[in-house]
């Protein structure tokens, strides 16, 4: 009773069959939720990871200068446009209000992408396969992409990061 | 000191009544707050209008937040943890003083906050992720609120104390009041987390402390987001306890399960804010696993529990007071005339269907690559702080303007259909934000036509579709708010006096006949509703789960 004590013997009730039922069922459905996420990590094919190194916004803008000069093939509306080998690090930046630099991948092939801010939170979103992951100043998060369709991608950002937010966009393109 | 109430026989003492009554006029001013702002955020994010400049977006956004989902719910959690140690237990509040002193913290928070916001000095949102900065003013703002809080939920365990003391109830205490225990020990965890964050983070705005790092910050900053958000779904519960029980005479049809469930919501809840770092740079999947799956699910059980738990205690009163025929009857002739009734069933209905399927999907290590920070996450707690919360909130004040206002409700038609407006507006506006994410769009982002920068991206066209949705819910969603808002204003400012129980509009319900002893289910229908919900969660999992096995590989 919501408003009154609980009537006498409350404690030694017996749950009634279909309560009994229910609860069962819901308990079984949740352990499989929790083993689930364990096995798609030994069987799925889309895990986040967990490799994370500490950087400097300074360290990591050196490190993506160099990968740019290294491995640049052209420009894009101001942006440099980078295409490198597959298998190879590759380094991407957010900062207010850009994504340097734009890569150019090839399908099938692995990327161990390293992506950092060089100062507010921003949010990696890659549209439209829509997978997303935070991007911190400080952290270089590592993440391996290996991708699975080719054509043009967006990276939209979607963590806020000031006034300028919504014209944050960078691309990667995936050929063949 | 006291007045016994002629409706419900209860003692009330007039110290608490008043303090209820002061926390209850602040959290409809910030809901109206909440409201406007939303208002103008749904006709900048439909793009068709996109009414405000880009700077005001943002601030606005900081200001829906703050005063929809801390300032509304935390006074109105505040005046509820009163009302449960004082009226319900026959019992007088411990201090009215440090009552008083903890509403004019939590005044001049909401203030300082508030003008700090739209004076423009914070936008940053409700998270103000750091190195983000706001003006020290507004830290310290939240600051004041958060002890004021504090003080009223220590008040809170000191009423409990005398009430004990003093023997005002018998020896277990009423579900009702159990529940907001619950709620309570989780506030005290949630309101430590807020202070470990925001007074470093006051002493950084300050330039006391040099530098403030974003994994720490985001990781403690979430110790208060989302257990704060726990206090509300404890908080609802409670109150649907409650509303089953005035509405109908419904109790649970085992309150030892009902009670096992709130004790595991306080083990296992907080963890679960680790999920809002899944897709972060440095926890390990253990880590995240463990946590997130709030210690092996134990309060998705506890919910799930519940939502057996209070549909059964209405359906088992309906059944003895004679409505026993097919699985439905029950549900058929309950009282939908009183807003109370519809507003406690929509919310379960809204926060289960909605909040809670999307809410598990969204909380998976693996499938969060899909919905981080995409509409889907306001979609999600569209579902469970507005069409859940709030909704049980404003049922929870049909009972509150009486009873504790002494006031008749005004415009009685208007205030039978408000829930609906309200609950459908949320459904609309909820089930169209969590599909444009699943396409995508981005939560807080002005312009989605990227107009600035240096490419640009179309969103599926589909997505057309779904913000005319977005709009036509959201809208109603407004509409339906402001109608309980002019309720309750007119009804305390200007309502008739309730006299007695004459003037009561809705019906205190008696006790049902006691049950008769039978072999059968206790509750049929609410067996066949909870199977359908879960046939319906599982098939929006596996949904899920096929197109994040769609994407493209990473480890």
């Amino acid at each position: 009773m919501a408003l009154l004590p609980p009537e006498e013997g409350w404690y030694f009730k017996r749950v009634a069959k279909d309560e009994k039922m229910w609860i069962t069922l819901a308990l079984v459905v949740c352990l499989i939720l929790f083993f689930w996420m364990i096995v798609w990590h030994i069987y799925g094919k889309q895990n986040p990871s967990f490799t994370t190194y500490r950087t400097t916004p300074e360290e990591f803008n050196a490190l993506t200068m160099a990968f740019i000069e290294k491995y640049k093939v052209g420009e894009m509306n101001g942006i440099p446009v980078v295409e490198p080998p597959p298998n190879s690090d590759v380094f991407l930046v957010g900062k207010m209000w850009r994504w340097e630099p734009v890569l150019v991948l090839r399908k099938g092939q692995e990327y161990r992408f390293h992506i950092s801010s060089l100062d507010l939170l921003h949010g990696f979103s890659l549209q439209p396969v829509n997978m997303n992951f935070m991007v911190y100043p400080g952290y270089d998060y590592v993440l391996t992409f290996k991708p699975t369709s080719t054509g043009e991608f967006a990276i939209v950002c979607n963590e806020f990061c000031g006034i300028g937010h919504h014209m944050m966009i960078g691309k990667i393109i995936v050929k063949e | 000191m006291f007045r016994t109430c002629d409706i419900t026989g209860l003692k009330v003492d007039l110290r608490a009544e008043r303090l209820i009554q002061l926390n209850a006029v602040m959290a409809v001013v910030s809901l109206l707050i909440g409201v406007i702002a939303a208002l103008l955020l749904v006709l900048t994010r439909w793009q068709v209008v996109h009414l405000l400049p880009v700077d005001w977006y943002y601030r606005v956004l900081t200001l829906h937040g703050l005063n929809a989902l801390i300032f509304w719910i935390v006074f109105f959690e505040i005046a509820g943890l009163y009302f449960g140690s004082t009226v319900v237990l026959n019992s007088r509040m411990s201090s009215p003083k440090f009552g008083w002193l903890a509403f004019i913290l939590m005044v001049l928070g909401f203030l300082l906050v508030n003008f700090t916001i739209l004076s423009g000095n914070a936008d940053v949102l409700m998270t103000s992720y750091a190195p983000l900065q706001a003006h020290p003013i507004y830290y310290l703002g939240i600051i004041l609120f958060a002890v004021g809080a504090l003080i009223g939920v220590f008040l809170f365990f000191a009423n409990l104390l005398i009430a004990r003391k003093e023997r005002t109830y018998g020896d277990s205490l009423p579900l009702f009041t159990f529940g907001l225990v619950a709620a309570a020990i989780i506030a005290i965890i949630t309101l430590a987390s807020g202070a470990i964050i925001y007074i470093p983070t006051l002493l950084w705005s300050l330039g006391i402390i040099k530098s403030m790092d974003a994994g720490v910050y985001k990781l403690v900053w979430w110790g208060l987001g989302h257990p704060s958000q726990q206090i509300n779904v404890t908080a609802m519960i409670a109150v649907w306890y409650l509303g089953a029980f005035l509405t109908v005479g419904g109790t649970s049809i085992n309150e030892k399960v009902s009670r096992i469930a709130f004790v595991l919501y306080i083990i296992g809840i907080n963890v679960a804010a680790a999920h809002h770092l899944l897709v972060d740079p440095g926890p390990s999947p253990a880590w995240k696993v463990f946590n997130t799956s709030y210690i092996m699910y134990i309060a998705v059980l506890a919910s799930m529990i519940h939502a057996f738990a209070v549909p059964s205690a209405i359906e088992s009163a309906q059944r003895r007071r004679g409505f026993t025929k097919g699985l439905f009857d029950w549900l058929k002739n309950a009282p939908w005339g009183n807003p109370a009734f519809s507003a406690v069933f929509l919310s379960i209905i809204i926060f289960g269907f909605i909040g809670g399927i999307t809410g598990v999907v969204n909380g998976m290590e693996q499938t969060n690559i899909i919905v981080h920070n995409t509409l889907s996450i306001p979609g999600h707690f569209k579902g469970t702080v507005v069409g859940g919360t709030t909704l049980a909130f404003m049922g929870a004040t049909y009972y509150l303007i009486p009873l504790i206002f002494r006031k008749k409700i005004a415009f009685f038609g208007l205030a039978k259909i408000q829930p609906w407006v309200f609950g459908l507006g949320i459904a609309v506006l909820a089930v169209s934000m969590y599909i444009l994410g699943a396409f995508g769009v981005p939560r807080r982002h002005y312009d989605i036509t990227f107009s600035g920068g240096p490419f640009t991206y179309t969103f599926n066209p589909a997505t057309d579709f779904f913000w005319v949705l977005f709009a036509v819910g959201g809208i109603a969603a407004v509409v339906g708010a402001l109608m309980w808002i002019l309720i309750v204003v007119f009804s305390v400012f200007f309502g008739e006096p309730v006299r007695g129980p004459q003037d009561m509009q809705l019906q205190v319900a008696s006790p049902p006949p006691p049950a008769k002893e039978h072999g059968g289910f206790e509750a049929p229908g609410t067996l066949t509703l909870t199977l359908l919900f879960m046939g319906v969660f599982l098939i929006f999992l596996l949904l899920n789960w096929g197109w994040l096995a769609a994407m493209w590989e990473v480890r």
